[in-house]
């Protein structure tokens, strides 16, 4: 319908939408009450599953366009697109909201191309004023805000993950299932392989809820091990400075900051950082902020939420074992 | 084989950056030191890279933006570049990513390079739209945020990985084709003096809307306010013994930020 508010859906891979879709949904069904429309989810996949539909609809889609081919696998932007571009051209929704992932910051940013639309990348508020979506978005790292507006429908806007409050789940709640025929064009870029990385059994660093990141004050590589124990013990990720990854201690996509990644989690805790302007800026938009570092007079005193002023390598294991404690509680 | 990289002139990441006091919807450019984005830096190292590998090619810098951004066009030039090309035109002074792509675009055509780079985002907008969009608007396939490439022999594919969540997927794709660079994938060569000497002598050429017979357009999305972030409220201390001080910071985590 023509006010419908798309979500473009990011998967597992193997038929279950990421959790992130909640968020997605959420802030669709939010600002779909407020423009006359309804959440819609599109799932392009060559695997789709009954729980996987039902999720979207639990999270909040009133409807799921499902184009189901093997020929959609794996990703690839310029089979994906025309494909979107087609479904989007005849149903004319008012919004296409993604969510930031590697495929779909790319995905969107074609489609867009195509559609002649407007973006608003990494965007980390919606809100519908005088009948038109207005977007903020950090700039410059989150070193400032830039509100967005758009010419044209359709708004399309990529979220960026954790920001976005899910809405309530509705179990039990269906959607309809529209499955349409676009055609799909053939590829151009050849599938060779997919290298996974050594599992660390932590989540992925942009996805997670807790973040425990450290910098130089670690000293060395083989010091990770401290902040690796306490990120288990709290399912948190691993992240780490400019600092401790220019100086080879981790590998780049660990990086938190202007040159690295840009998260917001509800906990961020960090060791042995001293908050360079550029680190601050991938990281000051955490709801929580811990700071453990020896200075004092660390930059990132003034924007934590708590600190403490001592040895990471003192403080470190104890609040593992505080937090075991807790856990098992 | 002809390689365009396209880079863009943004303000060092050590700037603190302010809002204008004449314009709410721009930055106080007074004293900020302008760099060549870092992204884009790598993007043009392995342009040279690939070109010093094969023994022959050309590299052209390319780039959208007002006089100062010769400067930056000069710093690929001194790094290697053979040319550079400075879109500069007072009617893409309010351009947005999809304007910029569509005036990259046309001069790819022009230029017909087997293959164009550019870095996975500028760290000024953090769009990192404009790559995805200016092999949509040519019709190629294009790779973002790869770590790694390889050219074949015949000049007729490039194999890429790219990062994803959990891993790298490496994709073949047919020339011509654009890839953007992730940080990691090289370490960006210092200007000698020799290349810094030489650049002076390397041609940067101006080209304006018209040449590319570009009809002006409005932007389809547009800056409406920049605002600073909010303040964060503030925050305490927790004194104490490393154990003590530990056990405090556990329980209000718990009992007051509710965040474990």
């Amino acid at each position: 319908m023509a006010g419908a508010f798309w979500c473009i859906v990011e998967d597992d891979r193997q038929g279950n939408p990421k959790k992130v879709m909640a968020e997605s949904l959420g802030e669709a069904s939010r600002l779909a009450a407020q423009a006359s429309g309804q959440a819609e989810a599109v799932w392009l996949t060559d695997k789709a599953t009954e729980a996987g539909l039902d999720q979207l609809a639990e999270w909040g889609a009133k409807k799921v366009w499902l184009v189901e081919s093997a020929a959609l696998a794996p990703y690839r932007a310029e089979v994906w697109t025309p494909v979107l571009a087609e479904l989007a051209q005849k149903e004319s929704p008012q919004a296409i909201l993604g969510v930031v992932s590697a495929r779909q910051r790319e995905l969107l940013a074609r489609l867009a191309a195509r559609l002649g639309a407007g973006l608003s990348a990494d965007s980390v508020a919606l809100a519908m004023d005088g009948g038109t979506l207005v977007a903020t978005r950090p700039v410059y790292a989150g070193k400032l805000l830039a509100k967005m507006s758009w010419a044209k429908t359709p708004w399309m806007v990529t979220l960026r993950p954790n920001v976005f409050k899910a809405g309530d789940a509705q179990a039990g709640a269906k959607a309809t299932v529209e499955r349409p025929s676009p055609s799909i064009p053939g590829e151009a870029a050849k599938f060779v392989e997919r290298r996974e990385e050594a599992s660390t059994g932590l989540p992925e660093l942009t996805e997670a809820e807790v973040v425990v990141s450290g910098g130089r004050g670690l000293k060395g590589p083989e010091n990770f091990v401290i902040l690796e124990a306490l990120a288990k013990e709290i399912g948190a990720a691993v992240g780490a400075s400019r600092a401790a990854v220019d100086a080879g201690w981790r590998p780049h996509r660990f990086q938190i900051g202007q040159t690295g990644r840009t998260i917001s989690p509800k906990l961020y805790l960090g060791f042995g950082i001293s908050g360079a302007i550029q680190h601050l800026a991938g990281m000051r938009t955490s709801k929580i902020i811990c700071a453990i570092n020896k200075d004092p007079e660390a930059p990132i005193f003034k924007i934590a939420d708590y600190g403490i002023v001592g040895d990471l390598f003192e403080v470190a294991p104890k609040l593992t074992e505080e937090f075991k404690k807790l856990l098992k509680s | 084989m002809k390689i365009l990289v396209l880079i863009k002139q943004v303000p060092d990441t050590a700037t603190q950056v302010k809002i204008s006091g004449a314009d709410p919807k721009a930055i106080d450019t007074a004293g900020i030191t302008w760099i060549v984005s870092p992204y884009d830096e790598f993007a043009v190292e392995e342009a040279l890279r690939i070109k010093e590998k094969r023994g022959q090619g050309e590299v052209v810098a390319v780039s959208l933006g007002p006089d100062r951004v010769k400067e930056s066009l000069r710093s690929c030039l001194a790094m290697g570049a053979d040319r550079a090309i400075h879109l500069l035109d007072p009617a893409w002074a309010a351009a947005d990513t999809l304007t910029t792509s569509r005036a990259l675009a046309a001069v790819i055509k022009q230029e017909a390079p087997a293959l164009v780079l550019c870095g996975r985002q500028a760290i000024d907008d953090d769009m990192g739209a404009v790559g995805a969009q200016v092999s949509e608007l040519l019709g190629w396939p294009c790779a973002s945020w790869i770590m790694e490439e390889s050219v074949n022999e015949g000049g007729t594919a490039i194999t890429v990985g790219r990062q994803v969540e959990g891993g790298l997927e490496i994709f073949e794709l047919p020339l011509p084709a654009l890839a953007s660079a992730q940080k990691g994938m090289n370490e960006p060569r210092y200007p000698t003096l020799k290349g810094i000497m030489g650049a002076k002598k390397k041609e940067i050429k101006d080209v304006k809307a018209a040449d590319l017979g570009l009809a002006a357009e409005g932007p389809a999305l547009s800056v409406v306010a920049l605002e600073a972030l909010p303040p964060r409220p503030p925050g305490r201390i927790i004194p104490g013994e490393a154990g003590d001080a530990a056990k405090e910071l556990v329980r209000v985590l718990r009992e007051e930020a509710k965040a474990i």
